[in-house]
């Protein structure tokens, strides 16, 4: 037998790409769990459907562009971002909505630029983007959480998925929204005027968020990220809610606590900020994009039309990481000064 | 305990180092035929001595350093050589290189020693031609010629000497059981290289895989001035950079070398071969060598003379070629595949490494970079490999430059942790290579660039000159045709005709100035004067007869031009005068003529060799001075109150040699800076 020739190194670590999008996939179940039982079987229906169809529209898509598509389909990718749509959706969403959003991801962020890791921005939010601009009606219009109203069942569910005429659902405005439209009442006694805030930041929010901060911990613990991104983002985000606090009064933007435990805050700090594809690639660039996307989600959501923020902070910043990539070169070894810039 | 320091990065690959050192080293024995490459170090290759049919000694020179940065070779053990030619060897490329062939008579027959018997009386000098002539170039796997790392000048005094004996690399203990069974020799070596380099710390480094090898040191070193170092284990401390790194926190500067920063790194194998090329006399003709990988059945260290070939260890330890999938030499980190295992060992072979097809199993195909970032973590040197892949794969050298491509060490840490399996340093070494074949290739066309525009300027210059001097006579000719015609017509405008007179002598000076004596000058001047003070002399009268009214202008001029022909000819006589009779004035106006044609030949040899930048500066040197005269003219005619058509054609003139200035100013900047 011919001795093969390779060029070195001839050994290789454990990590497999498909693995690392694996960990991703497990990392959001605690997140799941908590929202179904908040607000029942709306979030798992979009997850299902739009894992079906990212998987649909990633192979036709490889089909176009004349690529092995058992070899691609097996590195998770699509699946990942059909999870992270899929909970970034209202629950309860129609079946159109979702292939929409699917289609925007999967077809136009992800392929059109090349396919996994040449999209410049994250797959999942565009999706997000252009579903909140086209339908907003649809998109701002979450299920109330258990406690403030009655649950749909399983099927009840999946008629408001696949024959949304005929499911009439009760929707209920987030606390954030709540929060936003106020301008009348302290902090405190909206809290008490309305029973969907919980304790510190809305029911079911408050849990699913720390929820989905436990996935975070662990995709940390696996070494999949690193914790600049997600902690810079936290970081700002804290520090921009305390400064506008204003000790809670009527014009008062909301608690750290209410903007840490709120909406997508920890979906996207250890979901979506850490997305590596479209984010900064050095420490310091990924601690500088974190922190903007802190202050752009809460300047967005204080400040801005729309009552949550982390998809627009999110593309923004993507846009911006090849730039802050260029200056963020980080220090070789033996050189003086770190390289980049001009 | 001395404080230790991090690197950036670094990885922990499956050490797989308890398999070889299971027994102590084992001798190879003599096989029957050596092959011998020429260059089996860093360097020019060492040029043969002997010859075919020669009969050599074991030890005996059998190629000389070519060249500074060269080692000698010697005969591993007694026999005849059998050819001196292109033999297969241990190579990344495949190909084959020349070597001696050696057939050993198997009597391994010595020459005589000549050991140094106290080396700390020796002079510095003769301990490095000592180690030069010892075909010592560093065993740890560079190979650099150790004499020539040891030669630092004056200007680098050397602060600290390291021992490396890291041995980072998976799978490696050559170095491990040299320092368990040879650690006095070590130790002495070390010595020798510290009374060479005269340091103020030697220390040698050992990761803390290797407690026994450690402990065997410290013993050995207990009470010299030598300190033996334990640090964590990770790959690639043993990287000269980062042992320098860990243990004295400094970084060696980009493009340098360790020297620089006051330090000098060997190997601990070099140290040993150093004691034995010293205190035995013998020189470098032998190493250890590791023989592992699952495809053999007893790994072990072997003592292998160099131009042994690798299948005659390799049968030793149990090989089993049908599991064997690849052959490295090297470890699996850094490690490169050989052609088959007939290659011979050489001086840099540390291990020879047969892994089965599951033990180190090929990667499947890479998918494609998410810039997941694991390779930046784990980069030695601070690099983004994520983003020089990206570079080197669109070809973006300029950028991959910018991003410090060239400090990349192809530890292959980045490849080895890609979750997509990329081939990573693959592509650096294919990047490397190109920018360096484009470096080549620019400097090259520059180079004929250079070339063309000068022969391009000597040939517009060539053809300005045959055009002024045409137009020189042309002008001449006119100027007599003119002047002839004039003679009678009086009517034709007097400023006119004396800046037509003007320039048909500056003209006539241009075209005949080079083979002009000064006494024909001076002739000349006092013809044209008197010729001139005639002329204007006839025009007064015409005027004056015709009661014109620039009649005192002219009176004017035939004043001035009278004191110019008075002057003319009193320089004429003085020049006469000084130089004897207009015989002998004639008779030097031939030799200043020969003088004049000699200067010209000088001068345009002069030209011939200048270098543009020369050319340049001369040109805007010449054009300087003749801006400056020009000037001189015009300010002396606005004193003097010169009619205004003269002034402005003076004005002209000067205007456009300041532009000839600039422009000559800026060529000059531009070919300076080429």
């Amino acid at each position: 037998m011919a001795l093969m020739r390779i060029t070195s190194p001839h050994a290789h670590g454990p990590q497999k790409t498909s693995w690392v999008m694996q960990q991703v996939l497990l990392a959001t179940v605690p997140g799941l769990i908590v929202l179904t039982h908040f607000f029942g079987f709306g979030t798992l229906i979009n997850v299902l459907w739009a894992s079906i169809l990212a998987l649909a529209f990633e192979a036709l898509a490889l089909k176009l562009r004349k690529r092995p598509i058992g070899f691609y389909l097996g590195d998770y990718s699509a699946l990942v971002t059909a999870v992270l749509l899929g909970i970034a959706l209202p629950p309860y969403s129609p079946w159109w909505l979702i292939t929409v959003g699917m289609a925007s991801s999967i077809l136009l962020a992800k392929h059109l630029y090349g396919g996994l890791g040449y999209n410049p921005f994250n797959p999942a939010m565009v999706g997000y983007v252009v579903l909140l601009i086209s339908f907003p009606v649809q998109m701002t219009s979450w299920a109330p959480p258990r406690g403030a109203g009655e649950l749909p069942g399983l099927m009840e569910a999946l008629q408001a998925c696949f024959t949304p005429g005929n499911y009439d659902g009760v929707t209920m405005a987030t606390p954030l929204d709540v929060l936003k439209q106020n301008n009348s009442l302290l902090v405190e006694d909206l809290w008490q005027a309305n029973p969907q805030f919980g304790r510190w930041a809305g029911v079911g929010w408050e849990w699913a968020n720390i929820a989905f901060l436990a996935g975070g911990l662990w995709l940390l613990y696996q070494r999949i990220f690193t914790w600049h991104a997600p902690v810079a983002m936290l970081a700002t985000l804290t520090l921009m809610a305390a400064l506008f606090y204003d000790g809670g009064s009527s014009a008062s933007g909301g608690s750290p606590l209410f903007h840490l435990l709120s909406g997508a805050t920890m979906f996207g700090a250890f979901f979506i900020v850490t997305d590596p594809v479209s984010s900064a690639v050095s420490v310091r660039g990924r601690l500088i994009y974190g922190a903007l996307i802190g202050i752009l989600i809460y300047l967005i959501r204080v400040f801005g039309n729309y009552p949550d923020a982390v998809a627009f902070a999110v593309l923004i910043m993507n846009l911006a990481a090849p730039f802050i990539d260029q200056y963020t070169q980080p220090r070789t070894y033996g050189h003086v000064k770190s390289g980049g810039g001009d | 305990m001395r404080k230790l320091f991090d690197f950036h990065g670094g990885i922990h690959p499956p050490e797989n180092k308890h398999q070889s050192v299971r027994t102590g080293i084992a001798t190879a024995g003599i096989p029957d035929e050596l092959v011998l490459p020429l260059a089996q170090h860093i360097g020019a290759p060492s040029a043969p001595l002997v010859e075919a049919g020669e009969r050599v000694l074991k030890g005996q020179m059998l190629a000389e350093a070519a060249g500074t940065v060269s080692v000698p070779l010697h005969a591993p053990t007694s026999g005849t050589i059998i050819a001196i030619e292109e033999r297969k060897i241990a190579h990344p490329s495949g190909h084959s290189a020349p070597c001696v062939v050696l057939r050993s008579d198997g009597k391994d027959e010595w020459v005589e020693h000549h050991p140094i018997a106290d080396y700390k009386s020796t002079e510095k000098q003769q301990l490095l031609q000592c180690i030069r002539d010892a075909g010592i170039a560093g065993l740890g796997g560079a190979g650099f010629p150790t004499a020539v790392k040891l030669a630092v000048g004056p200007s680098k005094p050397i602060d600290t000497l390291i021992i490396n004996g890291t041995e980072c690399e998976p799978y490696i203990t050559a170095d491990d059981i040299l320092m368990r069974e040879r650690a006095d020799a070590i130790i002495e070596g070390t010595l020798i290289l510290a009374h060479i380099l005269a340091p103020d710390k030697i220390l040698i480094g050992v990761e803390d895989n290797k407690p026994e090898a450690y402990s065997t040191l410290q013993a050995a070193a207990s009470g010299s001035a030598i300190e033996v170092v334990s640090f964590p284990t990770k790959y690639p401390s043993g990287g000269e950079k980062q042992l320098i790194e860990i243990l004295t926190g400094k970084q060696v500067p980009s493009g340098g070398l360790p020297a620089d920063i006051g330090i000098v790194c060997q190997n601990v194998g070099s140290a040993a071969a150093v004691h034995d090329a010293v205190i035995l006399g013998q020189p470098l003709i032998s190493r250890i060598v590791t023989v592992t990988g699952n495809a053999v059945r007893e790994p072990q260290n072997f003592h292998a003379l160099l131009g042994t070939p690798m299948h005659f260890l390799l049968e030793q330890a149990g090989y089993e070629a049908d599991k064997n999938q690849r052959l490295i030499m090297g470890g699996p980190m850094m490690g490169f595949t050989v052609p088959s295992a007939d290659v011979p060992i050489v001086k840099t072979t540390n291990c020879i490494l047969a892994p089965t097809a599951d033990e180190l199993p090929v990667n499947p195909p890479p998918q494609p970079c998410i810039r997941c970032g694991m390779c930046a973590e784990a980069c030695p040197a601070s690099l983004l490999p994520q983003q020089l892949f990206w570079f080197a794969q669109g070809k973006e050298f300029e950028k991959a430059e910018q991003h410090n491509l060239f400090d990349c060490i192809e530890c292959g840490a980045c490849s080895y942790v890609c979750p997509s399996n990329i081939p990573l340093v693959q592509y650096y070494r294919a990047a490397k290579a190109e920018v360096i074949q484009l470096r080549q290739d620019a400097e090259k066309s520059e180079h004929s660039r250079l070339r063309f525009e000068a022969r391009q300027a000597r040939k517009e210059r060539e053809a300005a000159e045959k055009e002024a001097k045409r137009a020189a006579r042309k002008k001449a000719a006119e100027e007599k045709a003119r002047l002839a015609a004039e003679a009678g017509s009086a009517e034709e405008d007097p400023i006119q005709a004396a800046i037509e007179r003007a320039k048909a002598k500056k003209a006539a000076q241009v075209a005949g100035s080079a083979n002009e004596s000064q006494l024909e000058k001076l002739e000349k001047a006092v013809v044209t004067t008197r010729k001139r003070l005639d002329t204007a002399t006839t025009k007064l009268e015409a005027a004056r007869a015709e009661g014109a009214d620039h009649a005192d202008a002219l009176q004017l001029g035939v004043d001035k031009t009278r004191a110019k022909l008075e002057a003319a000819e009193k320089a004429l006589q003085d020049y006469q005068q000084a130089n004897g009779t207009p015989q002998a004035a004639a008779a030097d106006a031939t030799d200043a003529a020969q003088a004049a044609i000699q200067k010209a030949m000088a001068a345009r040899d002069a030209e011939a060799n200048k270098s543009p930048q020369d050319k340049a500066r001369d040109a805007l040197a010449k054009l300087e001075a003749r801006l400056a005269k020009s000037e001189a003219r015009l300010q002396a005619g606005r004193e003097a109150g010169e009619e205004e058509k003269i002034m402005i054609a003076l004005e002209a003139t000067v205007e456009r040699l300041r532009e000839k200035v600039a422009a000559a100013r800026d060529q000059a900047q531009e070919t300076e800076q080429c």
